[in-house]
């Protein structure tokens, strides 16, 4: 009954194997399917999604003020990638996990990026190098680590290796600056059809190393058990965001699965395998679902609807929402919601098969470990099961790992499937690579 | 056969394109393939073992216009990546069986994809070369990631690569680095002898050659190197560093030598001298090579070495080469040769080691503002 209720706010339209075919010959490139705009009203922003925000932004910021007294507490911390992480296991090693691309970002979104990239070029970083890194290395060469109060540097440096290689130097500069211990945990990148054993077995093997390494570090003996229930809080949170996800096929999509995935994204990433990330997702999808049951959405109308490809600009995460938000278009799904996990398609860490399990998600249940071209059939099934009209390419000059090759994307979704298509240049971190005119 | 009419040859070997290249190898050699691979390093043991030419694809230098590659990749993009795809949209790889690419950089991943995806013809595979240096477990992944790549090519085209095959190819593969090592040994002894062009065009062309008839190449080249005609200038000796994948135009390297440094030492085809010494030949073959990737390479941009700080290789380099300076040469974009200059530059600094920075694409064709630095940077260091 209840799923009844909130399916019917989906559009109705005959679905089969070859609907987007069919939009590449009749569809979306031909106007006379193109979606009606009525643009005679403005398209206003409600502020429908407080609760959410708010929780997520509270348990962030309890996480934060966790970092900033772990070395008065005693506590062991670890920095570690957003990327296919595997914070589970850092956790039940009781080394609290620190990300610096969540410093990164929160410095960009708070405009205080840019006197750190400076400070970092001042060092001898190009200004083609990645400007997360810069801001990161300025904050550390200013003394210090986290966006708003002080955070010890990591007692240990573990580099997830998952797709980005610009990870294994932004690590070793911040092992090579701290001080601390650097672990590098490579993970083979997705490059067969099904994960190899031997890839299986390999991170396997570092994961069991770095356990080893943690117990020397924090002086606790590892309990596989404590890991297991880590998981399985970890896989709630899963269901719980991927609930979510599902929720933006509907119409009037509840939020805006690009700008305000930003809001779970720190949950799902960061906290993931507690107790209150678990609870957070309930309670998110729980009041998505309210929202559909009342056929709103982030925006007074949802004229068009999109799926985003690319991380923000977070020197102008607003500025550049506004300019979706008075067309109406509202992104129904995103791939950088992903770069952490694909929670959406089904995969859930399993507690019997603990580090198979951590290591079949570092593998391959994550967008950044993926090839580009793999994350084209994701869209293209976002496309499809979303019901979207578009797709926005957002490239950035410091994340190649996302952006190079986005020509050739567009080239595949304008030119093969017929799908509209903008791509549109910034990035970000620097300031200085976004212009609105 | 004269050290000039070698390097002619060469000269003549290195301005074909691939695709030429493999399709006269192959009409040579019936039922053989030809790979290409881009950099830095690829098992051409490996490739060699099961019957297939390996060829180094570097890019289309500043022979290609970009009319295609430019609408797939940004601006801030590399040029050696767009002009490799060049090579594929303009025809000039046809007659190449299949690519190699690896996990060198971010860039490199998604052309290696893109590849595959616009060019279905020629088998495209990509290899994960591991970033952890110290784990037990990275030998065993690397040799089932070699053999991996082995069946790759059996299952296309059935050829198989047997253990002696492959102890037989790591054999002629370690005969061609010696000559290598060779042949720098040679110019950081007497630079005057080979200028840094000619030795680059010759290395390139060993590239591009059947490797038994490349050693053949090299040892008549050192055999008449030492007769050569050539006068020791004063000139500083520097190791250029930074040039592992896009490769840097001629011009670039004739206005370090004019503007009066000898390059003793450099990385540019890094991955053809990838090993410091012979790979063993006795025992697993694949485990081998996988062990030697992990222990016996020489340090790179692009292979994470936990055990030693990023500038140690480099200042082991210096001091091989009795080297005055280093020249950091890293392409325009390019975010390994980028990211560990800061690490190189602060060891070269501990260790009182000059360093200047010259940025290049290999498009470049004005050096005159390159040339000032250089020889400004050169009159500090002999008349300080």
């Amino acid at each position: 009954m209840e799923e009844a209720t909130h399916m019917r706010n989906l559009s109705t339209r005959a679905e089969g194997p070859d609907s987007l075919r069919a939009r590449s010959v009749g569809g979306l490139g031909d106007p006379s399917r193109a979606p009606h705009v009525d643009r005679s009203s403005p398209v206003t922003e409600r502020q429908y999604q407080g609760i959410v925000h708010e929780r997520s932004r509270a348990l962030m910021s309890d996480w934060m003020g966790a970092l900033a007294r772990a070395e008065a507490e005693g506590v062991a911390t670890g920095a570690i990638m957003i990327s296919g992480n595997c914070v589970e296991l850092l956790r039940a090693c009781h080394v609290l996990p620190m990300f610096p691309e969540v410093t990164a970002l929160q410095n960009a979104i708070r405009h205080k990026s840019l006197p750190l990239i400076l400070k970092a070029e001042q060092a001898g970083y190009s200004s083609d190098n990645c400007a997360y890194v810069k801001a990161d290395v300025g904050l550390v060469l200013e003394g210090g680590m986290g966006p708003g109060k002080p955070i010890p540097f990591p007692s240990l440096v573990v580099c997830n290796y998952v797709g980005c290689n610009v990870y294994v130097k932004w690590f070793a500069h911040l092992a090579d600056i701290s001080g601390a211990p650097l672990f590098m945990l490579d993970v083979p990148f997705a490059r067969t059809e099904r994960i190899a054993d031997a890839d299986v077995r390999y991170v396997v093997a570092q994961l069991e190393e770095l356990i080893a390494l943690c117990e020397r570090i924090t002086g606790r003996r590892f309990d596989i058990d404590e890991l297991r229930e880590r998981l399985a809080l970890a896989a709630r949170a899963q269901e719980g965001y991927a609930r979510c996800k599902h929720l933006t096929k509907h119409r009037p999509a509840p939020f805006d699965s690009y700008f305000d995935s930003i809001n779970m994204m720190g949950p799902i990433n960061v906290l993931r395998g507690t107790a209150e990330a678990a609870d957070f997702f309930d309670d998110a999808a729980t009041e998505f679902e309210r929202l559909v049951d009342e056929g709103l959405g982030p925006l007074s109308e949802e004229r068009v609807r999109t799926v985003v490809e690319g991380p923000p600009p977070y020197p102008f995460y607003k500025s550049f929402r506004n300019l979706f938000t008075k067309w109406g278009a509202v992104a129904v799904q995103s791939t950088y919601s992903t770069v952490g996990g694909i929670w959406e398609f089904g995969f859930r860490h399993d507690p019997r098969r603990p580090l198979e399990s951590i290591a079949e998600q570092m593998l391959v249940q994550n967008l950044t470990n993926r090839s580009i071209v793999a994350r084209y059939a994701q869209i293209k099934r976002y496309v499809e099961e979303w019901e979207a009209d578009a797709l926005v390419i957002h490239s950035i000059k410091s994340c190649r790992l996302f952006s190079a090759g986005q020509g050739d994307m567009r080239e595949y979704f304008t030119r093969e499937l017929g799908v509209p298509t903008l791509l549109v240049e910034s990035d970000l971190e620097d300031p200085r690579y976004y212009a609105e005119a | 056969m004269t050290p000039d009419a070698i390097l002619a040859r060469c000269r003549a070997l290195v301005a074909e394109p691939l695709g030429a290249i493999a399709t006269r190898w192959r009409d040579g050699h019936p039922g053989g393939r030809a790979v290409a691979v881009y950099p830095v390093w690829a098992p051409a043991e490996v490739l060699h073992a099961g019957g297939v030419l390996p060829l180094a694809l570097l890019g289309g230098g500043s022979s290609v216009e970009l009319t295609h590659a430019d609408a797939r990749f940004q601006s801030f993009v590399c040029s050696v990546a767009k002009s490799t795809l060049e090579l594929g949209f303009q025809g000039h790889v046809k007659g190449v069986d299949g690519f190699v690419f690896s996990n060198i950089c971010d860039v490199a991943r998604n052309l290696g994809s893109i590849y595959r995806r616009n060019f279905g013809d020629a088998v495209v595979e990509y290899l994960h070369l591991p970033q952890n240096s110290t784990s037990p477990a990275v030998v065993p992944y690397l040799a089932s990631e070699l053999r991996r790549l082995a069946a790759t090519f059996e299952a296309a085209w059935g050829l198989k690569v047997t253990e002696p095959a492959l102890e037989a190819s790591t054999a002629t593969y370690n005969a061609l680095r010696a000559r290598i090592r060779a042949l720098y040994a040679l110019r950081i002894a007497t630079p005057h002898r080979l200028t840094t062009p000619e030795l680059y065009t010759v290395l390139r062309a060993a590239t591009l050659a059947p490797p038994d008839e490349a050693v053949a190449m090299l040892d008549t080249l050192l055999a008449t190197l030492p007769e050569r005609e050539g006068r020791p200038r004063d000139r500083l000796r520097v190791v250029v560093e930074g040039a592992f994948c896009e490769q840097p135009p001629l011009g670039l390297l004739e206005v370090l030598e004019d503007a009066g440094c000898y390059i003793v030492e450099d990385d540019f085809l890094l991955g053809w001298r990838w090993f410091r010494d012979d790979v063993p030949t006795s025992g697993n073959a694949f485990l081998a090579l996988a062990a030697a990737y992990v222990n016996r390479a020489v340090a790179s941009s692009t292979r994470h070495e936990s055990r030693e700080h990023r500038a140690v290789g480099l200042i082991e380099k210096v001091r091989r080469a009795k080297a005055d300076a280093v020249v950091f040469t890293p392409a325009k974009f390019c975010e390994p040769a980028l990211f560990d200059y800061v690490l190189m530059k602060q060891g070269l600094e501990r260790a009182g080691i000059p360093h200047m920075i010259v940025e290049f694409e290999e498009k470049m064709w004005t050096f005159e503002r390159t040339r000032n630095e250089i020889e400004t940077f050169v009159e500090s260091m002999l008349f300080e």
